[in-house]
């Protein structure tokens, strides 16, 4: 028996009093911490097993249980700190690369929390949302940029294609394969009842949702997987995904365990396969190459839908999004390095890339400085966590803003970044028949649902305090935004003012 | 005195006609005639009732309102002597006629007892049978009593599961090697009477009354007990002197057909009979299968006298269980009142427990044993033909019984079913999904 | 008329219905003294995890009660749609036990009577398995027949 070098991170704690030994808990551990001991007569628990996932504590029916990180210390580095020194003895033990989900717990600086909204007074008076009308609505693609006319004289009214969203907000990319079908039927639900967007991810339609299409984005990227004829035209806009937020540069591996039946179909690839997203698309080098990819799929579905180009937030994404916009996509989606993952290198995710607030500001400033702002509609993505940071994000100049983990906690994740290891407890990172099964969607549909009207009736809420009676009118906006505590590069990036200025 | 529908007998198969009746005749005249005076009460509770757990007003099969909400007169207290199936009408003992339009017999069983030597000497001789016995015997009952119990059957061992309450010195005896042959095979037996012995109750078996003089008892062994109380239950006799009077046809049921029987071999049937829970190997009524005398006309029987086709067997012989008495008198009423239904699911099935421990049993013990026994709690199948044809649970193993019971009485294919599942532990996940789909989602 | 139905494909086999079912027939405030009273908490209802498949089953408050018509004490009767036990009359015979074809009567702790579900009558409007479900799998409805 090797030394174990790192202790377990989380202590089980069992309130015997109250344990009446239904074992729920143990039935509903994928980890398989809780057990019964037969000859103790009592459940016990083998707490290194435990990620946290919060399952056993959210439905023992005594509240008996509780989870604390496991007080034991190494001795203390502000420079070696434990999680550092608990990954380099894993990596000892393995050789293998760290593997991570969802989105950097490390504490970057987060702006939204350093941006301050505006609200009116006396002058341009606030506008009570609950009497007067609110316009929600979003329609994102290209603008036109002049007036036309037809040959005969008369002005030509039609518009390049484009999606209409009922509230600024669309479920972001997760594929079914890194997501359950339960999660999927969930947000596709959730989106047609919302009159917004869910996002295929890079996993193919299933064929039971393609009675969703219409609320469907579906995505290319560089796999390819269950991309065909029929999968594009079945959504109404597509995506093509260039990178992620929280792994940029990086491409993606679903391992063959999770490859099923059911996602191996909906892949085309064999059941029990990897797949394995390369990290550039073989055919995509250039800006030309990205084009041709754009007007590939604009030809494949009789330039009906509009297309999305998403990118990672990386250092040149001001630069990068100008080609995008030039290359003839419609909408552009910047996915922030604090954005989440399925499963990513740990140090990739917690390294790579650069903040959503600061991208977002530096692409639409420069979008608006080359004068193509309108040539294409901007989507911000990777840690939208509230109604708040959405107002945020359109105020610095997005059309509209993506959200995953928001979706994710609505549907009962609990964030315990374990997506990688295929045994969400919670149904929803996960393939195994029986643990899907815990999500219903019938609950969590209404659950999304329910989620995103309250962060609408919020951004309602927060626009009329301002004065705003449209999403439209709050784009770009930065005159409703102060930074505190930032530094005046900071503000000179996000291109707003100092709280008092 | 004329009625539409006249029912002889006030246990269950008359609460069942009753029933059956009003179910759409909600008008025509209902008379009840019987000679026990009470209000209709659950013979099998005279055992809890003399123990103490129940009061006599716990022990009616319906509630006090019954007779006034279902419209019924009653006779009661008054035997029924004849029936004149032409004249269509009943004679009391007490001189009254009673014409009907339609009659139902519902005149269940009395206790058989045996011709002995010196019985009429014996003082406090009981029967266990119906409200007076117990009435009886709790005049006489002193604690740490003296009671000799003839018969190991259900109806003996109930007496002294009751008596055990009074501290009573018990000793049973019986004819046969052991005790409940009517319901348990060898092993089942045993287990449950070291069970019963451990409560004090002490047994002679293989062995029967000689003769009795005054309250001392001669064994055929040659031993002689000396009791206070003698309580005889031997077994049962259909009623049946007022159809053989109404030119019925009464007939012997067949006597292999007996359901304890695990070799197939009959077990002597007068040793040992219930009125509740056993096929009787005697004389009962012979109906259709809408439970109307053959024979007669306008007359059905239902209950402890009448005969019907066991369909774990085949054959025809008489079952003397509450639930068969119920459902004939819920038929017999039904088609009396013009309405149509058959009583064909007819099978021995018995639910008891002695001293705590409990069982259950059902159908005819032949075909291939599936058996657990742990030497307390003890499960048995029995299956041929794929098919279940009967079972014996004992202790924990009584839980969800009744899916095993469905499987007999529905005859189902046990190809069709999970049936190594439904070994291990009744459960409907046994079934097929459609089937378990359609009889979850609606009830039967 | 109303009754209790369990979906197959969200039942999770967590069993705990079983609990908040023998929980709230218990008479007991918290759920852990119900249970570590020793006190008669029963469960009515029966979760099944044969065959890789979990569903919960209770009484199907059947049209033609077979409990009912076999009850040698007369303790079962139907209330507006309701089968119901009279515990003051039950002497814990179990001929119900043998005679219900879903095996949703169970014997009852105290060794003397039988218990089944009555749709929580006694306990509010929703039965407490319904209400407890962790999936949704159990639904309090009324269905065509």
């Amino acid at each position: 028996m090797p030394v174990n070098y790192f202790p377990a991170e989380f202590e089980v704690l069992r309130n015997y009093d109250k344990c009446i030994q239904c074992r729920a808990c143990e039935r509903q551990c994928s980890n398989k911490v809780h057990w019964f001991d037969a000859d103790f007569g009592k459940m016990l628990s083998h707490d290194e097993k435990c990620v946290d996932c919060q399952r056993c504590v959210s439905i023992c029916p005594t509240g008996a249980l509780k989870i604390k990180p496991n007080e034991n210390a190494f001795r203390k580095s502000a420079n070696y700190t434990q999680p550092l020194m608990t990954e380099a003895y894993r990596q000892a033990g393995t050789g293998s690369v760290l593997l991570s989900s969802m989105g950097t717990p490390k504490d970057y600086p987060v702006y939204w929390d350093k941006i301050l909204l505006n609200a009116s007074q006396v002058t341009n008076p606030p506008i009570d949302p609950l009497r007067e009308p609110m316009e929600t609505r979003v329609f994102l693609g290209k603008r036109p940029t002049q007036m036309k006319f037809k040959k005969n004289g008369e002005l030509d009214l039609s518009l390049e294609p484009s999606l209409a969203l009922n509230v600024p907000i669309m479920f972001s990319a997760m594929s079914y394969g890194s997501i359950s079908k339960n999660a999927h039927e969930s947000l596709a639900r959730a989106a047609e009842e919302l009159g917004t967007y869910y996002n295929t991810g890079e996993g193919g339609l299933h064929k039971d949702f393609y009675r969703y299409g219409a609320n469907t984005i579906v995505q290319v990227a560089s796999g390819r997987f269950g991309v065909h004829k029929d999968y594009l035209n079945a959504g109404a806009a597509i995506e093509i995904k260039m990178g992620q937020g929280a792994k940029p540069g990086i491409g993606g591996h679903l391992p063959g365990e999770k490859i099923k039946e059911d996602v191996a179909h909906t892949r085309m690839i064999p059941r029990g396969t990897d797949a394995i997203s390369p990290a550039p698309h073989h055919d995509i080098y250039s800006i030309e190459d990205l084009r041709q990819l754009i007007f590939s799929v604009k030809e494949a579905t009789e330039y009906k839908k509009p297309v999305i180009v998403k990118i990672a937030a990386v250092h040149n994404v001001a630069a990068i999004a100008s080609g995008v916009a030039r290359s003839g996509a419609d909408i552009i989606a910047i996915d922030g390095f604090r954005g989440g993952t399925g499963a990513a290198p740990t140090r990739i995710r917690d390294n790579v890339g650069i903040p959503i607030e600061l991208a977002l500001a530096a692409v639409d400033g420069r979008l608006r400085h080359e004068g193509i702002r309108n040539e294409v509609s901007i989507v911000a993505a990777g840690s939208i966590r509230c109604s708040s940071d959405a107002v945020k994000a359109i105020a610095l100049g997005a059309d509209a803003v993506y959200i995953a983990t928001p979706a994710l906690l609505a549907m009962g994740c609990h964030l315990c970044r374990s997506c990688h290891t295929g045994k969400c407890n919670w149904g929803i990172a996960t393939q195994e028949p029986e643990l899907v099964k815990r999500l219903n969607p019938d609950i969590a549909y209404h659950r999304l649902v329910n989620l995103v009207t309250a962060w609408n009736h919020e951004i309602q809420e927060i626009m009329g305090g301002m004065g705003i009676n449209s999403i439209e009118a709050l784009r770009g906006n930065r005159l409703m935004l102060r930074g505190i505590g930032l530094t005046e590069k900071e503000l000179q990036i996000l291109g707003i003012l100092h709280a008092g200025e | 005195m004329k009625y539409e529908y006249v029912i002889i007998g006030n246990s269950a198969a008359a609460a069942g006609c009753i029933e059956g009746i009003r179910e759409t005749d909600k008008k025509g005249t209902v008379a009840v005639i019987s000679d026990e005076k009470y209000h209709i009460y659950s013979r099998p509770l005279i055992s809890y009732r003399l123990k103490g757990d129940v009061t006599e007003k716990q022990m009616n099969y319906r509630p006090a309102d019954f007779y006034k909400v279902n419209n019924v007169e009653t006779l009661l207290g008054k035997r029924a002597v004849s029936v004149d199936s032409k004249t269509k009408i009943v004679q009391l003992e007490t001189g009254e006629k009673i014409e009907y339009e339609k009659l139902l017999l519902a005149t269940g069983s009395k206790p058989f007892v045996p011709p002995m030597d010196g019985l009429d000497s014996v003082r406090n001789r009981f029967c266990f049978m119906k409200m007076d016995d117990v009435k009886g015997i709790e005049k006489v009952v002193k604690k740490g009593a003296k009671v000799l119990i003839i018969g190991a059957g259900l109806i003996g061992l109930k007496a002294a599961e009751a008596l055990e309450h009074y501290d009573c010195e018990m000793t049973v005896i019986d004819l046969a090697d052991r005790i409940l042959p009517s319901i348990l095979d060898k092993k089942t037996s045993e287990i449950m009477r070291k069970h019963i012995e451990a409560h004090g109750v002490k047994f002679i078996l293989g062995t029967s009354a000689k003769s009795f003089k005054n309250n001392v008892v001669t064994l055929t062994n040659g031993e002689e007990i000396k009791f206070d109380i003698l309580i005889t239950a031997v077994g049962v006799r259909p009623n049946t002197e007022l159809a053989e009077s109404a030119g019925a046809k009464v007939e012997r049921g067949q006597r292999d057909a007996a359901p304890n029987s695990v070799s197939g071999k009959a077990e002597p049937a007068d040793n040992c009979l219930a009125a509740r829970s056993n096929s009787i190997h005697a004389r009962g009524f012979i109906t259709d299968k809408k439970q109307a005398v053959k024979g007669v006309k306008n007359i059905w029987a239902a209950g402890d006298c009448t005969v019907s086709e066991d369909i774990t067997t085949g054959t025809s012989h008489i079952i003397a269980i509450m639930p068969n008495a119920y459902a004939q008198g819920l038929v017999a009423g039904r088609n009396m009142s013009g309405n149509k239904d058959t009583f064909d699911k007819a099978f021995p099935m018995n639910a008891i427990g002695f001293f705590g421990l409990h069982i259950i049993t059902a159908g005819a013990y032949v075909g291939d044993c599936y058996e657990e026994n742990d030497g307390e709690n003890v499960k048995q199948l029995f299956s041929s033909d794929n098919k279940l044809n009967g079972f014996i649970l004992m202790g924990d193993k009584i839980k969800r019984a009744g899916i095993y019971t469905a499987l007999i009485r529905e005859r189902t294919d046990l190809t069709t079913v999970d049936y190594k599942l439904l070994c291990e532990a009744p459960q409907l996940a046994a079934f097929a999904r459609e089937k378990r789909f359609d009889i979850l989602s609606k009830g039967a | 008329m109303k009754k209790i139905y369990v979906n197959e494909e969200r039942c999770l086999g967590c069993h705990l219905c079983e609990f908040y079912c023998a929980f709230a027939n218990s008479g007991e405030t918290e759920m852990f003294k119900a249970f570590k009273l020793g006190k008669n908490a029963v469960p009515r209802i029966k979760v099944e995890d044969g065959n890789g498949i979990n569903f919960a089953v209770q009484c199907r408050h059947c049209d033609d009660p077979l409990c009912m018509k076999n009850c040698i004490a007369g303790a079962i009767s139907k209330v507006d749609g309701v089968v119901k036990i009279d515990h003051d009359k039950c002497v814990g015979c179990y001929t119900c036990v043998l005679s219900c074809p879903y095996g949703c009567i169970v014997p009852d702790k105290n060794g003397h009577s039988a218990a089944k579900c009555e749709l929580c009558a006694e306990n509010g409007t929703i039965p407490a398995c319904v209400q407890n479900c962790i999936n949704g799998a159990i639904v309090f409805e009324e269905r065509g027949e």
